[in-house]
């Protein structure tokens, strides 16, 4: 305990002296590091193979027209049947009848639990072994949509369950002492107001299946189905650069990241909403 | 609109024998009540008493465990009975006005006449825009419900639950969450209801509203009805030392601090959250 009248500057530094110093003393750390990083790589070999202009305007505008569009294509219609799955089984999750409730639980842990690529792998090979003679409609889009889909209901049943649970129960009372049946009240009243709050984390998950599109590649897709990372690839490999590759990239980045700046602005407004 | 004209020998809400426990916590013990058309009761009695149990299982929102509850000669408790269609004789309005907050608050009139009752947009408009003038609220139209004040909100819940044209209302502590400033305009807007001959039972605090408005008081304690009759009786000269005791504390805050009779506040204070909490969701 210094006494309250112990000049401060007797003992050395302010405390404002020691943040500024300690302060000054961790942008140098940071700044050395990545000008080492910087200094240590070989950026005529990177350019080289990441960074030829040649290459990378040889891939418009079929990077553009066909394997971002493909992409987009896949994750959207994947989240499509994620989201009326996931509704679904959100609705069994939290359903009076114990079967629909253990059945979602049970869905819920498998899907979450597994990765995603082995359940595209799974879809391809064990879905035409067990249904012989069915095809899954749409072909490689419906196999797709229907992967993404059976993971993404995973994730989007917790979101939404966790949605409906926010809307006060008064809600559902009201709703019902109007003469709503419980199916109606959900649908009409609980549901809409679920959804507003549950927006953000969806978005997210919109974002996520943006990326895990890529595991298309294990399908096996026509040079048409190609998206942007089997494209990206492909051409890496005819053109023995990887400059294909950082394009992919980029037109990933071209859309998740104002995806997550959407997300962040709708979750700021809910926020406020709260408050 | 006037009810009595047709006032048959069946009253328009019969409650026979109602017990409702949740866990171990009995919260109705054998309730009997009737009430005829066009009667406006008041429900009394201290929180815990189980008086919005009572009005829950009226419209069946919560499911009582023994005894019978008829409304308009059709009986709630039968299972086989449509209860979608029978609610949509009996109006509620709650303490926490429960309006929907996403939609506008003609949206809120209008999207049960059209779901439940198939009314068309327009006759549903026509219809929501007569409540709401009704209830003094022809301006709010399209605001939405976060911009109102409680008060107006609550007004606009009674606008809600007239516009489906309800035989029968269910009051549950309308004023409770409100602030006193603005009780009086709800009030108003229920005297107005009673005038009209509209069947209410109003759980409510408001004793001066009670007495002015009530035909009938019920006053509750420990899940049964201790004492029943004219306001001028039940508050003004309440036979039970129970009924006394309620009054005084409710008149006379300060004297609530004191030890009371301690059976009557050994009930009265156990199943007060139970009751609250299924109360206001």
């Amino acid at each position: 305990m210094t006494g309250t009248q112990a000049p401060p500057r007797a003992t050395g530094l302010t405390r404002r002296q020691k943040r500024r110093l300690s302060r000054g003393a961790q942008y140098v750390v940071f700044v050395a590091a990545v000008a080492a990083c910087a200094a240590a790589a070989d950026w005529g070999r990177l350019r080289n193979q990441f960074a030829q202009g040649g290459i990378a305007r040889q891939m418009f505008p079929d990077v553009i027209t066909l394997a971002l569009k493909n992409t987009v294509l896949y994750t959207l219609s994947g989240f499509a049947v994620g989201l009326v799955l996931g509704m679904l089984i959100a609705l069994m999750r939290l359903s009076s009848v114990g079967p629909y409730r253990w059945f979602a639980g049970v869905y819920i842990e498998i899907f979450r639990g597994l990765p995603a690529l082995l359940i595209f792998i799974f879809i391809g090979v064990a879905v035409p072994l067990a249904f012989p003679g069915t095809e899954i409609p749409g072909g490689t889009y419906g196999k797709v949509a229907l992967a993404l889909g059976l993971v993404a209901a995973a994730y989007m049943a917790e979101t939404i369950r966790a949605g409906i649970q926010a809307v006060p129960k008064g809600q559902m009372e009201a709703a019902r002492s109007l003469g709503f049946s419980p199916a109606r009240a959900m649908v009409s009243v609980v549901v809409p107001q679920a959804f507003r709050i549950i927006l953000p984390p969806l978005t997210n998950e919109l974002v996520l299946l943006f990326k895990d599109s890529s595991l298309v590649l294990f399908l096996g897709v026509t040079l048409e189905e190609r998206e942007l990372s089997k494209f990206g690839r492909d051409l890496a490999s005819q053109t023995a650069n990887s400059t294909p590759i950082l394009v992919a990239g980029v037109c990933y980045l071209l859309v998740t990241v104002p995806l997550g700046f959407v997300v962040r602005r709708m979750e700021a407004k809910a926020q406020e909403a709260v408050k | 609109m006037s009810r009595q004209d047709t006032a048959a020998a069946e009253p328009e809400i019969r409650v026979e024998g109602l017990y409702k426990s949740f866990g171990a916590n009995e919260v109705l013990r054998g309730i009997d009540l009737e009430i005829g058309r066009g009667e406006v009761v008041c429900v009394i009695g201290p929180s815990g008493s189980g008086k919005s149990t009572l009005l829950r299982c009226v419209n069946l929102l919560e499911e009582p465990d023994r005894g019978r509850v008829l409304v308009g000669g059709t009986e709630l408790t039968d299972p086989d009975v449509d209860i979608d269609a029978a609610r949509r004789r009996i109006g509620m309005v709650f303490q926490q006005f429960n309006l929907f907050p996403h939609l506008t608050v003609t949206a809120n009139l209008t999207l049960p006449q059209r779901r439940v009752l198939g009314r068309s947009r327009a006759e549903a408009a026509r219809v929501a825009a007569e409540n709401l003038a009704r209830v003094g609220l022809a301006e709010k139209a399209d605001a939405y419900p976060a911009a109102l004040s409680g008060g107006q909100q609550q007004r606009v819940a009674i606008a809600r639950a007239l516009a489906m044209g309800p035989e029968v209302m269910l009051f549950d502590e309308p004023t409770s969450a409100l602030d006193p400033e603005l009780v009086g305009d709800v009030l108003a807007v229920m005297r107005m209801l009673a005038r009209d001959g509209m069947t209410m039972i109003v759980v409510t605090h408001e004793m001066s509203f009670a007495r002015e408005v009530a035909d009938r008081v019920v006053f509750m304690d420990g899940g049964v009805v201790v004492e029943d009759g004219a306001p001028a009786d039940v508050i003004g000269a309440p036979r039970h030392a129970r009924t006394r005791d309620f009054l005084s504390r409710l008149l006379d805050p300060a004297r609530a601090a004191l030890p009371g009779e301690p059976e009557a506040t050994g009930e009265a204070g156990e199943p007060e959250k139970e009751a609250d909490g299924a109360a206001a969701g």
